[in-house]
């Protein structure tokens, strides 16, 4: 049975972080950016396509101009909803405004072994063992490749890593690790094949690409060229900005989104010029670099502020928005951790990002930690629970309980209790015990975190790939390899 | 009359003021100023105060970069009647540096050659995408103590060990240290493709640099 995944909506919270009039500003600010400084597109493929779009395009320094009515207009024509798809149907996670998904965080290039406890270099078993895990949770409800699978080669890396989620889950994955176009081509090859057909792909996507843009004011080409080719297949398509205060953004908040949305929205247009109608997202994890050493920080009450202000704007564009939440800056499960993740993830939850990633890194998205995904997922249903705010009827208001247990009586034997107490909430990983039970064991939560994870890893087996589609998939695989190799000899 | 005018260099540097760094240091050659005298005197005072504060708490990065950047003005103004007077500024090192090949991100290893530079060594910035052949060639060229290596990706990092192995296979690996950054370098990494250091940030990448070079 696949797990059922859990998610916000019908949310009673919300929150005021931009006035109508502010995401205005922000928004013409953006446009006057694009217009009169440009965004470097590094790609022929994308500098022709601008070009015949009407764009002002200079060859020498690769940097596009856009008139503003070019990116209103083509923006215009993206879909404000559709369904991200699963290898199982009741796993798809409808993107349409009032859902909120949580997935893991990517891509890292360390784990804490699950077993010995010692840190070192990720490999695809890893990615293998992390979907397995991701899979057998309630919260997580898709997937990005967490980590890097360093054991394989760089240009088909990401290609083994779906393969590696996709034998391991039956929930839909957004990679964030497809770099090149020869990449792209055999993503979609196999996304179409695990889909069923081309078809059937672009009516549930079972894989969905994120793109980061290169922060400040510029492209990668291969990440842009790659997205090209998916969005042709109908493969959702995303572009992350991650602009930081001080070094690739102004150490204004304001204008730190400026900066990230004409990154973003450059992109996007490009791929509704270049394909009207493919669905397409808005992703961001903008922070603020460390005063100190200007180095990435993953936390903090700019990221916090952050996490609600892109909704704001992915809602002001109707789009979807994938949001990077979580991504603590602390070296492990602690204080640092629970609170950079817990609020960062609540203001991304009660604006209610589409998208919320990413459960399960430390310092700073590099250091995969299972108790600490375990502890987010946590988190995530904690903020669930706190969505759904506060029921006020008849029946919540239990004046029939209050005046039949009245003064001095108690609530515990009452019907309305046994009818109503599994809607609180209890924690799996909360220290509620007794002090000297504590003072005996000297666990906590992450030794349960840790453990939770082990038994998942020891007894969930999501339904497997067809052997047959897994040995496709594979020959797709080894195809590109053989080509590269080729092509390296040549 | 000299010293009240290496007071406003060395100040230059303090406010980060590039343009006025530049006029000060043409003002300097104009009244015969030793060139020399100029920087050590005036604007490196500038440099060591700024540095002072900051390992104090008092100063931020943008206020340590700023510094870098002014001095860097000043310097490219002194420096022809440097050659012409046979003076030189005597550096801890030559460094070429650079993002290498695949990887287009520019921002951290521009930020450790400001603070390189600004810490006294002299920096070739060859800048992005560049090919190790490229690499190797620059630095055998100006005789490199020291190469940096930047690279974003974890599909990138690849090449810095590309970089290495090609110093062995030229014979010029003990001639050179090779360090390397970057948000998915781990010392580990570091450890297996024998490289002589890295850092996390801007800071340490100059601490490991002095320390390449024999400096503590």
């Amino acid at each position: 049975m696949p797990k059922a995944i859990k998610s916000i909506t019908n949310p009673k919270l919300s929150i005021n972080i931009l006035s109508d009039e502010e995401v205005l500003q922000i928004h013409q600010a953006t446009l006057h950016t694009i217009e009169s400084v440009g965004v470097r597109f590094p790609s022929q493929k994308a500098l022709s396509l601008w070009r015949e779009f009407g764009a002002q395009v200079d060859p020498g320094t690769q940097i596009v101009k856009v008139n503003s009515d070019i990116i209103e207009s083509a923006l215009k024509n993206a879909p404000p909803a559709y369904v991200l798809g699963a290898r199982t149907r009741e796993q798809a996670c409808p993107l349409d405004g009032n859902h909120v998904f949580l997935a893991t965080d990517g891509c890292g290039v360390e784990v804490i072994d699950i077993n010995t406890g010692k840190r070192r270099p990720s490999c695809l078993q890893d990615v293998a063992d992390i979907a397995r895990v991701a899979d057998g949770t309630e919260e997580i409800g898709f997937h990005w490749v967490a980590l890097s699978a360093q054991d394989k080669p760089a240009e088909t890396r990401g290609l083994h890593e779906i393969r590696a989620v996709w034998q391991n889950s039956t929930k839909h994955i957004q990679t964030e690790s497809i770099y090149s176009e020869a990449e792209a081509h055999v993503a979609v090859e196999m996304a179409s094949a695990v889909a069923g057909s081309a078809q059937a792909l672009r009516e549930q996507p079972v894989l969905s690409i994120m793109q980061c843009t290169a922060s400040p004011l510029g492209q990668d080409g291969g990440s842009i060229e790659a997205a090209l080719i998916a969005a042709e297949a109908g493969i959702p398509i995303g572009f992350m900005t991650m602009t930081a205060n001080l070094t690739t953004g102004p150490a204004t908040l304001a204008g730190n989104l400026v900066v990230g949305n004409a990154e973003v929205l450059t992109a996007l247009a490009l791929i509704q010029l270049a394909y009207p109608g493919v669905p397409i997202f808005y992703a961001a994890a903008q922070t603020a670099s460390d005063l100190r050493t200007g180095a990435y920080t993953g936390g903090g009450p700019e990221d916090f502020l952050y996490g609600a202000a892109t909704n704001r704007l992915a809602n002001f564009y109707n789009v979807p928005l994938s949001m990077g939440a979580f991504a603590t800056g602390a070296k492990e499960p602690n204080w640092q951790a629970g609170l950079e993740n817990s609020l960062s993830a609540f203001m991304a939850c009660v604006s209610m990002s589409d998208m919320l990633l990413g459960a399960g890194f430390l310092h700073g998205s590099r250091i995969w930690s299972y108790a600490q995904m375990m502890l987010d997922c946590e988190i995530f249903s904690i903020i669930h629970k706190m969505m759904a705010g506060i029921e006020v009827n008849d029946e919540t208001l239990a004046l029939d309980t209050i005046a039949s247990a009245g003064p001095g009586g108690n609530f515990l034997t009452q019907a309305h209790t046994l009818k109503h107490m599994r809607e609180l909430f209890l924690p799996k990983f909360m220290d509620r015990r007794p002090y000297n039970t504590w003072e005996e064991k000297g666990d906590d939560a992450r030794t349960w975190a840790l453990d939770r994870a082990r038994q998942t890893l020891e007894n969930h087996f999501p339904e497997p790939l067809d052997p047959k589609l897994d040995a496709a998939l594979e020959e797709m695989i080894l195809g590109l390899e053989g080509n590269t190799e080729h092509t390296q000899r040549a | 009359m000299n010293q009240a005018h290496f007071e406003k260099m060395s100040q230059s540097i303090v406010n980060g003021d590039p343009v006025l760094a530049t006029s000060l240091a043409q003002n300097a050659l104009d009244m015969g100023i030793d060139p020399l005298d100029a920087i050590t005197q005036g604007f490196v005072v500038g440099v060591d105060l700024v540095g002072a504060a900051f390992s104090k708490g008092d100063a931020y990065l943008p206020e340590l970069v700023m510094a870098g950047e002014a001095m860097k003005a000043a310097v490219a103004v002194l420096e022809p009647e440097m050659h012409r007077r046979g003076t030189e500024r005597k550096t801890l090192g030559k460094i070429v540096l650079a993002t290498v090949e695949g990887d287009i991100h520019e921002i951290g290893k521009s930020l450790v050659g400001t603070m390189l530079s600004a810490a006294g060594f002299e920096v070739f910035d060859l800048g992005v995408n560049v090919s190790t052949a490229k690499i190797i060639e620059k630095s055998k060229e100006v005789k490199a103590d020291i190469i940096g290596l930047s690279a974003l990706l974890t599909t990138t990092m690849v090449k810095q060990k590309e970089v290495i192995n090609s110093l062995i296979n030229a014979g010029l690996r003990s001639a050179v240290k090779v360090m390397v950054g970057g948000a998915p370098v781990t010392r580990e990494w570091v450890e297996q493709i024998q490289a002589d250091g890295y850092s996390e940030d801007a800071i340490g990448a100059v601490d490991i640099a002095r320390q390449l070079v024999g400096l503590s």
